[in-house]
């Protein structure tokens, strides 16, 4: 599955600097459906190359990193149990560091 | 970005603005707990901090304002709102970008070239005062001769000043900061965990400074930090820069921060409620307070003899640069002993001339 990845207010600084990520995420055999929870943990293990406990904690995001799908906030949707779709854009951006 | 396909079913259950009715929402805002949509979000954002402006009495039509502008996201919604509101609703008021280079190599580097940007963007005019100049010490020099233990005390302490400092020789009548909500909720649980008393009866004013030369005030007092980042995600042409400091990977503030962003997800309300509790807070009358004075040296306000930033620089140019940390005043304990003390051969501060 095609997915435009961006990350901002700091988290790019996880994933080398580098803001927009064009991923294909590899959807669970025998299932043809993504959730937020799969691609959290896809993330942590493909996209994040340092100190993950700035982006994650226990099985979601850290609290104070905003999530949007689509320009939607994540909890209009379901949050870990959002269901994502082929081509969607999915914006992390962290409020923990400082304006 | 691309909004979507309209036709696929997550889409099609989802629900529409509570405000229009009409569009689809698209977030949910922490304060009500509505659901609107992109545009009925930037109206209820605008007006909000056009009513906290209106009912507060921030400004006076003709004044000099000054914006602090660190080039992170709250200052620059904040220059980007007072812009736009200074024009749609006449407050006449002379804005201009005031920016602080603490001379940290690699951080503030790249977020002035964004205040840069946003001189233009906004068409604000900007000043930029540094560390150097104001103080005669890097933050990297500092580091140098400190280590990285009490650094961010003289950097906090040193960019309060210098934003005073840079307005007082911009004739500003008022400056403005982007401090938000969460920033405040975090300032008072700090306060009470200090026990900073004095402190912790300001740290709820949305003016203070109000006797002093220029007043400061917070127009984003009860913005939550959320709906500012939402503002930068949805207009893409706000431009932010965004990076942690170098020297603080993990200040006392941070852990504050973390707890309320951990309350905030289990209830939103959380952050005013604190607010409103540190605003209702009745010190009692039998609690010594310090006395606001004006700093001997530089003229600045303070409750020693000295204030602060004096004492801290006075450390540094002699050497002693533990000065001024943690509870020993060792400058403000006698006059006399200070006399004698006169090895003063770096750069002093320079004064408030106003």
């Amino acid at each position: 599955m095609h997915l435009t990845l961006e990350f901002g207010g700091g988290l790019e600084l996880l994933c080398k600097s580098v803001k927009i990520h064009e991923v294909d995420v590899d959807t669970k055999s025998g299932e043809d459906k993504l959730t937020m929870k799969d691609l959290l943990s896809w993330i942590q293990a493909n996209v994040i190359k340092e100190r993950p406990e700035m982006f994650m904690k226990g099985d979601s995001v850290r609290p104070g990193v905003l999530v949007l799908v689509n320009d939607c906030d994540w909890e209009l949707s379901g949050n870990l149990d959002t269901t994502l779709e082929e081509k969607d854009v999915v914006v992390f951006i962290s409020t923990l560091h400082g304006g | 970005m691309e909004g979507g396909d309209a036709t696929r079913a997550r889409r099609a259950t989802v629900r529409l603005c509570s405000i229009c009715n009409q569009r689809k929402a698209a977030l949910k805002r922490p304060k009500t707990l509505e659901q609107i949509c992109r545009e009925c979000f930037y109206v209820v954002f605008e007006d909000e901090i056009h009513r906290t402006i209106v009912d507060n009495h921030l400004f006076k039509p003709g004044e000099r304002v000054a914006i602090g502008a660190s080039g992170g996201k709250d200052s620059t919604v904040l220059a980007y709102v007072l812009s736009e509101l200074n024009r749609r609703h006449n407050y006449g008021l002379d804005l201009f970008l005031l920016s602080v280079d603490e001379g940290i190599t690699g951080y503030r580097d790249d977020s002035l070239e964004t205040v840069k940007r946003n001189e233009i963007q906004y068409g604000l005019p900007l000043k930029i005062v540094s560390y150097k100049t104001l103080y005669g010490w890097t933050m990297d020099e500092i580091v140098k001769a400190i280590g990285l233990k009490n650094n961010c005390t003289f950097c906090g302490v040193f960019r309060r000043q210098a934003l005073d400092r840079g307005a007082a020789v911009m004739k500003a009548d008022k400056l403005v900061t982007g401090h938000n909500a969460d920033d405040m909720a975090e300032t008072i649980l700090l306060n009470i965990l200090r026990g900073d008393i004095a402190r912790l009866g300001r740290c709820t004013l949305i003016t203070t400074g109000e006797d002093g030369p220029i007043p400061r005030c917070k127009p984003f007092k009860y913005t939550y930090e959320k709906e500012i980042i939402y503002t930068y995600a949805y207009f893409k042409k706000l431009d932010y820069f965004s990076t942690e400091c170098i020297y603080s990977p993990n200040a006392y503030r941070g852990f504050a921060r973390e707890f309320i962003k951990d309350l905030e997800r289990i209830r939103p309300r959380a952050i005013l409620d604190i607010i409103r509790s540190g605003e209702n807070f009745r010190i009692s009358s039998s609690t010594k307070m310090p006395e606001q004075g004006t700093c001997e040296r530089c003229g600045y306000i303070s409750s020693q003899k000295l204030c602060k930033a004096c004492v801290l620089l006075d450390g540094l140019n002699r050497g002693l640069p533990k000065q001024g940390i943690g509870r020993t005043k060792g400058l403000n304990k006698s006059k006399d002993e200070e006399n004698k003390n006169s090895s003063f051969h770096s750069k002093p501060c320079g004064t408030l001339d106003i």
